[in-house]
């Protein structure tokens, strides 16, 4: 039926291209008509006029439900003003009870399909291109695109719009009635490297009842190599895909864990109230954005880069506040002090709930920020990602010149290996201790700017991290950057192929035993502090 | 010449000690089953159906902080997922009382609901057997012991401890809930396993069902407490203490800490899973959430408030805690949780003996002051020194003053 149909409508939309620019009377005839049929082979029609002015107008209208009939007269009903279909002239008076045209769903879609093929002449580029792609994600009815797609190609000069249009070209003529012809297209279709091609070339190897959807065998064999071919395309843009996803992970993991590397590594105590300070870090971006908007609106795209260093500088005060009101008292009695973090964390929960309601809050990604890259047809990589691994990038410099080149860093080091020593030598270990807490909890505090980009902003936020990144601390040995950072971008690596190959659950608990594993044969980590330390 | 366990045992608790479970067991068995059943509802000394059921799962929870207090309190691990022992106890036993709806579920299956729901035409192969009650309690015990083994093996043979050890505890728990929450591993996913009717053939909602399993969660929180009194004066638990306190030198002298911390890792395991068991017929459901992150870090507040340590100190604090929890959810539900938090946070600060510890500090100092007291006397009354010594009891309030 659907085949029929197409050719009838291939037969309307060829002769009304030959009856050339003036709206041919039998299209209007057949939208006017009650049959949904011969509505469809109008509207192929008047796709097929392509670039007349008069038909794009009655496409425009049909997709506004402008369009009515009285008597045979077609009209296009303009708020006040009724406009005669065929010549666009205005009619005075209105002709008497016009009654509207009704679409069905299939119909509507081919109206809307035709008018995104019509933009492919516009005079735009970027439209053209646009409406390219759109055809490109979905095409509708071939068939009807047919001699739109021949027409665009003829005219077409940029390269990259008549590639498309090439693949739109052969996709349509899938639809061909000649042999010859599908096989052609199928063979030009292997060059592409798109899932959706994939699945239409499939489409061909399907079986109806008895017979396969495509008769002939020839066709069935190059669908076949040509979804070879594809495959192997796709396979090596979904494992960088794959790769990119871990790393960006990986980047997200190293943010949340460089923090605790440096309050773990000084003071030996697992903050567990760390993943609040993410929270704080991202609801500082959320009060940045409102006061943005409030305030500054025509800087609202650059709320984010003042969110950074506020962020820092209130999760660096709550932590400051945190390592002199409660776990300095702890000193020495490390289990307590998860507890007793713990305790923080809840009350820093319930304050955010307090705050800033219990619900999640939106944070909008900047302008420059949304979007992506297109590497492939499967493969782009979202701007905010992108922004984010160079984020950390820029964290992990900072922290590195920090620990490595400033008195400060020295200090730190120094308590971190040894802190009797380095309090025998005159470095004040308590001081020490309360700046690298509010270091390392600014730092989460900017882990929590980048996460409010790319992650639901509630008060829960941070209960799910405070696991992974210990694990990222464990993995890289303590008080080791080049250690942690390894071990960040490979367990957000690893995660995400053995989210791939076995789901988010399996994976976790595939890391968790990789861990306990790990440490068996490596309890200091990856990188090992030498030196001799017995209780 | 060493002395049979059993007499240790009974020596181990003193004739007060054991004068006090008696009457705790009456009090079980014979008070509050006459007082539920018997009392009319207006009579003041009438215990509600609410009562009973909010402290037989108190009750459970009490065991779960025993059980935590032994190797916290006594071994020295702090493990952030005994939530895990508890539920994995909990779904064990769960599963008889979901057989034992029979045909009356809304499917009129064999099968549980949530399997019907599914489309599984058969019980997956874990759940073999199932419809025995021992089997169930056998698995109850079983589940948490062999994965606790398991687990504590892998961890206490590459030593790891503190708080690695406490977090890997954390993830362990978190997966496994990751892992019950999915529908199509077989546990009921979201809702976990509920609706239950009848336990043994009994009515479950039955007010004597009730009162019998209030009476053995009574029982099991004694049993645990007369065990774990033994196994504390035994050289076991001096070993363990010692473990506790400097596990190096421990190993110095010869002792292996492995086989001692997997023992009570485990034994602490099997008793939540028992605990478990227990819980989920008086409460009526289990599901995921049992082994939420956070439900796990919250025993070990309920031991830290009561006291590390002291057998009796988890008890009250379960107590304390799930009793302010009921007050406050109903009443002030936004601000348990900073009443849970400064809990934590005061406790650890202020209190690192518990409320037991407090006791005894006040006990002590109540005591240095009448000691003082008594020596001001004797030094103002120099004639009648006999008579002060007469007062103060032995050498015990002195010492005491001492210590303090």
């Amino acid at each position: 039926m659907k085949r029929i149909l197409s050719l009838l409508c291939l037969v309307a939309a060829l002769w009304a291209g030959s009856a050339g620019a003036a709206l041919d009377p039998a299209i209007l005839k057949g939208l006017a008509s009650d049959d949904f049929d011969a509505k469809q082979a109008a509207v192929a029609g008047l796709a097929a006029a392509g670039d007349d002015a008069d038909a794009q107008r009655l496409l425009k209208a049909l997709s506004d439900d402008a369009v009515a009939v009285a008597g045979e007269r077609l009209l296009i009903v303009a708020g006040d003003q009724v406009l005669d279909a065929a010549s666009g002239a205005a009619l005075k008076p209105a002709p008497a009870n016009p009654e509207s045209i009704s679409l069905n769903n299939s119909l509507r879609q081919q109206v809307d399909g035709a008018l995104a093929a019509l933009r492919l002449f516009s005079t735009d580029t970027a439209e053209r291109l646009a409406a390219a792609r759109l055809l490109l994600a979905d095409m509708g009815d071939g068939a009807v695109l047919m001699p739109l797609l021949d027409k665009a190609l003829a005219h077409e000069q940029d390269p990259v719009i008549k590639d498309i249009l090439v693949r739109l070209h052969a996709q349509a003529s899938l639809g061909s009635p000649d042999a010859t012809v599908r096989l052609k297209a199928v063979q030009e279709l292997g060059g592409s490297a798109s899932p959706a091609v994939k699945a239409l070339l499939l489409g061909l190897l399907d079986k109806q009842g008895e017979d396969f959807v495509e008769p002939d065998e020839k066709v069935r064999l190059a669908a076949q190599t040509a979804i070879k071919a594809i495959d192997g395309r796709l396979a090596w843009s979904d494992t960088a895909g794959q790769i990119f996803t871990g790393i960006s992970l990986g980047s997200i993991l190293l943010l949340a864990a460089l923090g605790l590397a440096i309050t773990y590594g000084v003071m030996g105590v697992i903050n567990m109230a760390h993943g609040e300070l993410l929270m704080v870090g991202a609801y500082s971006a959320y009060a940045m954005q409102a006061l943005f908007r409030a305030r500054f609106p025509e800087f609202v795209d650059y709320y984010v880069l003042a969110a950074v260093p506020v962020a820092f500088f209130v999760a660096a005060a709550v932590g400051m506040a945190m390592e002199r009101a409660v776990i300095r008292h702890l000193y020495g009695r490390p289990l307590e002090t998860l507890l007793a973090t713990w305790g923080l964390s809840l009350v820093l929960i319930q304050a955010a709930r307090l705050l800033f309601g219990a619900q999640n809050v939106e944070v909008a990604n900047p302008a420059w920020m949304s979007g992506g890259v297109q590497l492939a047809d499967n493969l782009s990589l979202p701007w905010n990602r992108l922004v984010i691994v160079a984020f950390s990038g820029f964290v992990l410099l900072v922290v590195w010149l920090m620990m490595n080149k400033t008195r400060l860093g020295m200090f730190v080091r120094a308590v971190t290996q040894n802190r009797p020593m380095a309090g025998c030598v005159g470095v004040p270990t308590a001081r020490i201790d309360t700046l690298a807490f509010g270091i390392g909890s600014g730092i989460a505090g900017l882990g929590g700017v980048a996460l409010s980009q790319i992650a639901n902003v509630g008060p829960d936020m941070g209960q799910g991290y405070i696991v992974d990144s210990f694990m990222v601390v464990v993995l890289g040995g303590v008080g080791q950057l080049a250690g942690a950072v390894w071990a960040a971008l490979g367990l957000g690596v690893v995660t995400k192929f053995l989210e791939g190959w076995a789901g988010a659950v399996i994976a976790k608990i595939l890391v968790l035993v990789f861990i306990i594993i790990f440490i068996q044969k490596r309890p200091q980590g990856l990188f090992a502090l030498k030196g001799r330390f017995v209780d | 010449m060493r002395t049979p366990a059993s007499m240790r045992l009974v020596a181990g608790l003193g004739p007060k000690g054991w004068l006090a479970i008696a009457a705790v067991a009456l009090v079980a068995w014979v008070g509050v089953p006459l007082a539920h059943l018997m009392l009319p509802e207006s009579h003041p000394l009438h215990v509600s159906t609410y009562a009973i059921t909010l402290l037989g799962k108190i009750l459970c929870y009490a065991v779960v902080a025993v059980a935590m207090d032994l190797i916290w309190g006594f071994g020295g691990i702090l493990s952030l997922g005994h939530g895990l022992f508890f539920a994995l106890g909990g779904y064990s036993f769960g599963m008889y009382l979901m057989r034992q709806i029979g045909r009356e579920g809304s499917y009129q299956s064999d099968l549980p609901d949530f399997m019907v729901f599914l489309d599984w035409k058969e019980l997956p192969w874990y759940w073999a057997g199932t419809d025995s009650f021992l089997w169930c309690l056998l698995l109850a015990m079983a589940v948490p012991g062999v994965i606790a083994f398991i687990f504590g093996y892998f961890a206490f043979r590459s030593r790891i401890k503190g708080v690695y050890f406490s977090i890997i505890t954390q993830a362990l728990t978190y997966a496994a809930m990751l892992f019950f929450f999915r529908n199509e591993t077989g546990f009921g996913g979201n809702n976990g396993f509920t609706d239950f009717k009848r336990i043994l053939g009994y009515s479950i909602t039955a007010p004597e069902t009730r009162v019998v399993l209030f009476g053995l969660s009574v029982s099991l929180l004694l049993a645990t407490i007369v065990l774990g009194k033994a196994l504390i004066a035994s050289k076991f638990g001096k070993v363990l203490t010692a473990i506790r306190d400097a596990e190096n030198r421990v190993m110095f002298i010869g002792y292996n800490p492995l086989h001692y911390k997997l023992f009570i890792w485990t034994l602490s395991a099997m008793l939540c899973g028992l605990a478990g068991a227990l819980y989920v017929p008086q409460v009526g459901i289990i599901n995921p959430s049992e082994m939420s992150v956070a439900n796990s870090i919250e025993i070990a507040i309920w031991v830290a408030v009561g006291g590390r340590g002291t057998l009796i100190g988890p008890v009250f604090g379960a107590g304390i805690v799930n009793l302010s929890k009921t007050w406050f959810t109903t009443s002030f539900p936004e601000y348990w949780l900073f009443f849970l938090g400064l809990l934590f946070i005061l406790v650890t600060l202020y209190l690192p003996q518990g409320v037991v510890g407090l006791w005894a500090k006040i006990k002590a100092r109540k005591a240095e002051k009448a000691a003082l007291a008594e020596a001001r006397a004797s030094v103002a009354a120099p004639r009648a020194p006999a008579a002060a010594d007469a007062k103060m009891p032995g050498g015990a309030a002195a010492t005491v003053a001492k210590g303090a």
